[in-house]
């Protein structure tokens, strides 16, 4: 089988955006980081697939106001990973991404279902340094 | 994928002093080091306590388990970061001002720039005779508990050998005090909890809230004493402390927990004459600044504006505040949200906005039930309209919900927001998250967004959110949210936009607009959503020709149209190359067999005369498509709101009745539109004979032979509610059908709603079907040549999506699986073959109901 794709291609220069800011603060407690991506790598408004140890998934989103916020990428409703490739927005100023399976809205600060008060996707912390993004594990 | 230590060196000017190594402090350290790209600040952090910071909030947890290192913070002794120096077991003892320096506990004497003040709070002890005897803890870190559990563990085998139980008193029924008692209770003491106060956690609840609370917490084995202060403390012979209570209750105790409250530790502040508050803390303007303009406080020693917060979040707003200011930025302090959800000893507890009715002429309605332990109040303003806030306990479901009103108007009798029957009120008040079906757990929003998805009767919404399928008692709300949403949805797109797709049509084709954040910043509000974004993608798509990943377009696509394919329940994709008029060559033919091989694909023939292959992951797609380009093929579009298959049937070519090449004619057709983005799917059908064997007739645009020429059919469909395709005009020669389609096709593509398809676009059309045959056959609008450049934009824009994005390294490069291992197999994805048909395999989820 080809593999005629893949190796990570520069992006052209970013355009001028705010200051990136992780969404998501560290909840309290140990962790490791684990690196995505270089900031310049997203595309605001869209998400990415993050491998993390053990096999777990994040789904992580530059929106264009600058915020990154990094979710579960196993979609709770659906039973499969696919949260990064949803579409970002925000309900009355609340951040949020639809699932791109059955378009159930999810906080992306909170995790939380928006219209469902019983399911939510774990979140994780995270940062920004030297323009790499990392997210953060608790650790075991 | 790999996982860095942090590292960094390099040219710093100037020195921030931190005093306190708690929570806060820890924050600020991270958020000024992460952002301190150019390295222009040293850190000295100074630490009372000898243990690096950890997580205080989370401090019961180290009952039980008396694992330290399970509550240390992330990266919290800076390991590898040359420009942090961390004192533990260092305090500040004084501070210089002029000098700008601090003398450390140490002996040392540290110069700075900037100093950060972030010393926390300690527990106040109230001074009662007594209150310094060996058995009194405090709980506030991890060497109290230390020493508490050492006391319990030998009261415990002191109470046993004397054949009696052991117990502990918590001076405080606060929250903190409810977690001590806790805390004594894993520990293996009857736990007593004292409140001077007449209730428990008399700060978020109010009498009525605290007495459900103490029944609950009393049926825990805690024994509860309120409205009692303590008056003295003995330490009796036998070890015990002899208590008593103000209301002359005497109580022969193991241990003393005081939880009384916490005192900023604004000493250091006070001794170098910073300002400070009326009831402590070290006061600041929203910028965190004191009194000094190079000394800054944050967290719980921080009064800001003369308020102190009492918990971590507000305090972490105020480091990463603090950290933007030293590095020149410009951030003030919000203020915070102070609501709480908890849960005490498995006990709900949730108290919001105003709680405690403190606005003038405020009015509380409670709804308390005995039986079942719950207690429910609101608090709304003196006309009883708007809703200032509430006390939950026992049962805290309907915090979100209540939560959400606060400050807005309460439909109809307010009361009814904590009685049981309240989700059946003002519907259309309700927030989107309100539970409507709650025996199914249906909010507002499914059944809002199942009625703009197009359900649009009871059936309907049963059908797709199950709300009033168990005991109907909603369906009157939800029959009310249909009638009401007929009015809302007759224009504004979502709550982005007020405008309905058509007029964001028109405003796009007049001003020139071609990005959705311009379109946003002048027409909408907010960041868009699932909703607005493709809506506008289509929009800029139909008048123009970029690509639809160009730019800012990317990020307005539905996954299926970011991706150009079709997603599948379990996150793989399904690839259709297009077959104009359902023809296809031997060579092709082959070619997807031997794709459908070599990535394991499952193949179905579709439909619309063409082939689906099924189970592709995402970073399959582009080595798929290479090999289908290159034999001539290219993307049928099939994931995309646009011109799907131009179905035919033999024609005249071949079959013995054809009196017209209807595939010779669907090839054209299908040429000419494939591409056309437009507010939903369209699909066409092109018969050779009045036999109508292609099904014309149940396609957006049904083509039939005459023997003179072809009849034009338009607005049929099949689905979920067939229709069939009227007849616009007959026996056209074909430059005229031709010219017909283009005009028909861009006046729906104009004027049509987002997801409406021509048959409920002619059902709506003002006029029917005679306008539609007036405008496109008449010109009756005088729009007729506009229409036609139109759509003679869009013939001679038209690119194959797959080979644009396989020409493009920047495109090419998001399909990948994981951005930090692009080559990964998604390891969720997984098959199962031992059936007749390959099938997806779900992760055992779903977990949670499927209401959509
Ligand atoms: C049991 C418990 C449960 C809690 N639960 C919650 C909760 O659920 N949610 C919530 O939001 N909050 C909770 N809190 C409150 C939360 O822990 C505090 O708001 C937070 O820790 C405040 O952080 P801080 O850094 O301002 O202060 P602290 O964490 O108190 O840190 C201050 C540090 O400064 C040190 N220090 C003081 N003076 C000096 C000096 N002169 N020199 C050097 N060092 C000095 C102290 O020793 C201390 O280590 C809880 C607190 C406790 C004790
Ligand atoms: S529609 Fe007419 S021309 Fe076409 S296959 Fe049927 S009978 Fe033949």
């Amino acid at each position: 089988m080809t593999t005629l794709v893949n190796t990570p291609v520069p992006t052209a220069a970013p355009t001028v955006r705010t200051l990136v800011r992780p969404g998501i603060l560290p909840a309290p407690g140990a962790r490791l980081w684990v690196a995505a991506c270089p900031v310049s790598h997203l595309v605001p408004g869209r998400g990415v697939a993050v491998l993390l140890p053990a096999g777990a998934q994040a789904a992580l989103f530059l929106l264009p106001t600058g915020m990154i916020y990094a979710v579960d990428n196993l979609d709770p409703y659906a039973g499969a990973a696919v949260i990064s490739r949803g579409l970002t927005g925000d309900r009355s100023g609340e951040p949020t991404v639809a699932s791109p399976l059955h378009k159930q809205v999810f906080s992306l600060r909170t995790g939380a279902a928006l219209d469902d008060p019983e399911v939510s996707l774990p979140t994780y912390a995270v940062r920004v340094q030297h323009g790499e993004v990392r997210i953060g594990l608790p650790l075991p | 994928m790999s996982t860095t230590p942090e590292n960094s060196a390099a040219t710093c000017t100037r020195t921030v002093v931190v005093v306190g190594h708690g929570m806060v402090g820890h924050r600020f350290v991270e958020a000024l080091r992460s952002r301190d790209t150019e390295s222009t600040w040293k850190v000295v952090v100074l630490s009372e306590e000898a243990e690096a910071a950890y997580d205080r909030v989370g401090l019961s947890s180290y009952v039980g388990a008396w694992d330290r290192s399970a509550l240390a913070l992330a990266g919290n002794t800076y390991g590898g970061d040359a420009l942090v120096d961390l004192r533990l077991g260092t305090r500040a003892d004084r501070v210089d001002r002029d000098a700008r320096t601090v003398t450390t506990s140490a002996g040392d004497v540290v110069a700075y720039d900037a100093l950060v003040l972030a010393t926390g709070s300690h527990p106040f002890v109230p001074p009662v005779p007594g209150h310094d005897s060996a058995g009194c803890f405090v709980y506030r870190t991890l060497d109290d508990l230390d020493g508490i559990r050492t006391a319990a563990e030998a009261a415990i085998e002191r109470a046993h050998a004397e054949g009696r139980e052991a117990n502990g008193l918590v001076v405080g029924g606060g929250l903190l005090g409810l977690e001590a008692a806790n805390a004594l209770r894993l520990l293996g003491l009857t736990p007593h909890v004292v409140e001077f106060a007449p209730r428990l956690m008399p700060l978020q609840v109010d009498d009525g809230g605290g007495a459900v609370l103490e029944g609950l917490i009393s049926s825990l084995g805690v024994q509860v004493h309120t409205g009692a202060g303590t008056s003295s403390i003995a330490a009796q012979d036998d070890d015990r402390l002899a208590v008593e209570l103000s209301d002359g209750t005497a109580l022969l105790t193991d241990l003393v927990v005081f939880s009384a409250g916490v005192r900023p530790s604004d000493a250091v502040a006070r001794t170098a004459g910073l300002a400070v508050g009326e009831r402590g803390g070290v006061v600041t303007d929203l910028a965190c600044r004191t009194s000094d303009e190079n000394v800054w406080a944050v967290g719980e020693v921080a009064a800001v504006e003369g308020r102190s917060y009492g918990l971590v979040a507000p305090g972490y707003t105020m480091a990463e505040v603090v950290a933007d200011r030293l590095l020149g930025g410009e951030a003030t302090f919000p203020g915070a949200d102070l609501s709480t959800k908890l849960k005490l000893l498995g006990v709900d507890v949730a108290s919001f906005g105003d709680a405690m009715a403190t606005t003038p002429g405020a009015l509380e309605i409670v709804h308390t039930d005995a039986t079942k332990g719950t207690y429910a109040k609101v608090v709304v303003s003196d006309d009883a309209r708007t809703l200032l806030g509430g006390i939950l306990v026992g049962d805290a479901s309907a915090y979100t919900t209540l939560k959400a009103y606060v400050g807005r108007e309460v439909p109809g009798d307010p009361g009814a927001l904590v009685s049981p029957a309240g989700a059946e009120l003002g519907a259309d008040a309700l927030p989107d998250d309100a539970v409507i079906c709650s025996c199914n757990n249906v909010t507002k929003g499914s059944i809002c967004g199942a009625i703009a998805e197009g359900a649009c009767d009871l059936a309907a919404i049963k059908g797709c959110t199950t709300a009033g399928t168990t005991c109907g008692g909603c369906l009157p709300t939800v029959k009310r949210l249909l009638v009401d949403s007929g009015v809302e949805l007759s224009k504004a797109l979502c709550e982005h936009f007020e405008q309905s797709r058509a007029e964001l049509f028109e405003i796009v084709a007049s001003t020139g607009i071609r990005t959705f954040s311009g379109l946003l910043a002048r027409y909408g509000t907010g960041t868009g959503c699932e909703i607005c974004k493709p809506t506008v993608a289509s929009i800029l798509a139909s008048t123009s020709s970029d690509h639809v990943l160009d730019g800012e377009q990317a990020a307005l696509q539905d996954s299926n149209d970011h991706f150009l394919a079709n997603i599948q329940k379990n996150g793989t994709y399904s690839v259709v190359p297009r077959m104009p008029g359902g023809e296809v060559t031997a060579e092709q033919l082959i070619t997807i067999g031997q794709v459908a091989q070599d990535f394991g694909l499952y193949v179905k023939v579709t439909g619309g005369q063409r082939i689906d292959l099924f189970g592709a992951r995402v970073e399959q797609l582009p080595a798929i498509w290479q090999r289908l380009v290159d034999v001539g093929m290219e993307s049928g579009q099939a994931y995309g709101k646009s011109l799907r298959t131009v179905k035919s049937c033999v024609g005249s070519s071949w079959c013995r009745y054809g009196v017209q090449d209807s595939v010779g004619m669907a090839v054209d057709l299908e040429h000419r539109y494939r591409g056309l983005r437009s507010p939903h799917k369209i699909k066409f059908g092109v018969s050779g004979c009045a036999r109508e064997c292609a099904e014309a007739r149940g396609k957006d645009v049904g083509v039939i032979a005459t023997d003179k020429g072809w009849n034009l059919y338009v607005c049929g469909n099949g689905g979920q509610t067939p229709a069939h395709a009227r007849l616009l005009a007959s026996d056209l020669d074909d430059e005229t059908l031709v010219r017909y389609i283009d005009r028909f096709l861009m006046f729906y593509v104009r004027t049509a709603d987002r997801l409406q398809r021509t048959a409920p676009w002619l059902d709506a059309l003002e006029g029917g079907l005679e306008h539609l045959r007036a405008v496109v056959c008449e010109d009756s609008l005088g729009i007729a040549d506009d229409l036609e450049a139109a759509m003679a934009r869009h013939v001679e824009g038209y690119e194959d999506e797959w080979k644009a994005v396989l020409d493009d390294p920047v495109k090419l490069s998001r399909f990948v699986s994981f951005v930090n291992a692009p080559e990964e197999a998604d390891p969720t994805v997984a098959f199962d073959e031992t059936g007749p048909r390959k099938v997806p395999v779900l992760l055992g989820l779903p977990t949670v109901r499927e209401n959509v």
